[in-house]
């Protein structure tokens, strides 16, 4: 699996570490009234779908960027590769 | 129909015209008590443990491709109990003990083997943690053996002892364990299950829930609305897809794991051996092909099919252990959609859902807790309790603070 990585061009899948679900770039509020249900589904809930699914994927053996990559789970297919850095600005973080 | 020594005999002087099919064809009923989702290893224990101990017949499994079409079907065959948590190794330890009695149980051939599991160790500190859950597993019932590195040398003396990185330190080995037919524990499940009157649905497919006033009643099937007292989730891989439909969200994430076997080789290895130094483990089938795989690809995935970079991985974990493997070939490789837990364990309980009940999230340690997942499943289908050994494999564990980590590796599925 090769990875289009934003910066650098086509990338070996091997040099990544996938760190799953890309909702983790969404850390609920801690000061709000029902922080402790939000954090649980934060931390331990996933859509977990079959299709179209977003994660993180960190260059660890590369550049140490993070990547929001957007992939097919029933294909392997890879649809879109942003920096996590621009997603997580467009999120309000 | 029972098989024993005089049948095969007797079928083999008469031009073996009297073996029937295993189990019926049946057309769905409109209404069961019980309704299974899933005719994997999983679903069909239950649906066995619960006609067989519970006296429980009306009841369906419903399988979406045909019999023992997903995971048991695809696994590295290897039964064992050597877990060390309180609230896992029990669980794991009744799975042996089934496993033990099961071909006589079920009047199967499921070719349960008892060649043995060893653990390698490779630092003096991983020799300690395997004292520790050696006497872990001997607290709860099973059997565990420490060995030092001449005793391994005598059992398997091809290894490679003097590497440089990783030398061989000895190993935690668990006698009574050792591997299974995959196959046959479905079809062994199957046909006592049918025998006693469940009906086995394949090319069934669940579309839906019918959930009223927070309560289960029943599925909504390709083949038609099926009613039921207790609907029963056992679908693996699929069971975010399956439960997604009923509106639960579950701390599962679906990998897939590979497995590889060779081309078929003269007896070289008796036993199943597991590299503590990388993730590699490895047995023999009868027909001799060297049976062995590792991690999981990592990253999500329903294809049933992985990536080279594991592969490699796995292949250069073999060599490190058993340089001889270079010379064999590879034969084939294959994938399978493994139910990635938050802390590792599986997950056997009821849902928010009234009567809808889930059992899931067994990473890839499923195949050897197949009897035991049927045995506890039926348990608390049919008394409504959780069983002793099961009672911590509970769905809201996580909120509660009660996760069940035997790696220690936090909710993080990929590490699991």
């Amino acid at each position: 699996m090769l990875i289009p990585h934003p910066l650098l061009g086509p990338r070996d899948a091997a040099e990544f570490t996938v760190m799953g679900d890309a909702s983790l770039i969404d850390r609920p509020d801690p000061q709000s009234d029902d922080a402790a249900r939000a954090f649980h589904d934060h931390v331990y809930l996933r859509d977990n779908p079959a299709g179209v699914h977003r994660e993180l994927w960190f260059h660890e053996h590369g550049d140490r960027s993070w990547l929001v990559v957007t992939r097919n789970t029933l294909t392997h297919e890879i649809l879109e590769v942003r920096l996590a850095r621009d997603v997580a600005l467009e999120h309000g973080r | 129909m029972s098989f024993s020594a005089f049948r095969i005999l007797a079928e083999a002087l008469t031009g073996h015209g009297g073996w029937k099919p295993m189990w019926r064809e049946p057309e769905p009923q409109a209404r069961y008590d019980i309704v299974i989702i899933g005719g994997g290893g999983h679903g069909l224990a239950t649906a066995y443990y619960l006609a067989k101990e519970h006296g429980l017949t009306n009841i369906a499994v419903v399988e979406k491709g045909w019999l023992g079409s997903g995971n048991i079907g695809r696994n590295t065959t290897i039964i064992r109990s050597n877990y060390m948590l309180p609230g896992n190794e029990p669980f794991y330890e009744l799975s042996m003990r089934l496993w033990e009695g099961l071909e006589q149980d079920f009047n199967y051939n499921a070719m349960v083997s008892q060649r043995g599991v060893l653990n390698l160790c490779h630092s003096d500190a991983q020799r300690d943690a395997y004292v520790r859950r050696g006497n872990a597993m001997i607290m709860a019932g099973a059997d565990a053996e420490l060995l030092d590195t001449d005793g391994v040398r005598a059992m398997y003396p091809f290894l490679d002892f003097a590497n440089a990185r990783f030398p061989v330190k000895g190993g935690l080995l668990q006698r009574r364990g050792g591997t299974a037919r995959h196959d046959a524990v479905a079809w062994g499940y199957a046909r006592g299950a049918d025998m006693r009157g469940v009906d086995i649905l394949q090319n069934c497919e669940v579309t839906g829930f019918l959930i009223e006033d927070g309560q289960c009643n029943g599925v909504e099937t390709t083949r038609g609305t099926i009613r039921a007292g207790k609907v029963a989730s056992c679908a693996a891989g699929s069971s975010s897809r399956v439960l997604e439909k009923a509106g639960l969200r579950l701390p599962i994430e679906s990998h897939v794991l590979q497995a590889f076997v060779s081309e078929g080789l003269k007896p070289v290895i008796d036993g199943v051996i597991t590299f503590g130094a990388g993730h590699f483990y490895i047995s023999q089938s009868d027909k001799g092909g060297l049976v062995f795989g590792g991690d999981i690809d990592g990253y999500n995935s329903y294809a049933q099919r992985g990536n080279l970079p594991v592969i490699e991985d796995v292949c250069e974990g073999g060599m490190a252990l058993m340089p001889a493997i270079g010379r064999a070939r590879l034969l084939r490789a294959w994938g399978g959609v493994m139910d990635m837990s938050m802390d590792g364990s599986p997950i056997i309980d009821r849902t928010p859902v009234n009567n809808l009940f889930i059992n899931a999230g067994w990473c890839y340690g499923g195949f050897k807790a197949t009897p035991a997942s049927g045995w506890c499943y039926a348990h608390l289908l049919a008394t409504g309790k959780p069983h002793p050994v099961a009672a911590q494999m509970r769905l809201d564990r996580f909120e509660r603070g009660l996760a069940i980590d035997e790696k220690g590796a936090g909710p993080q599925p990929n590490l699991h």
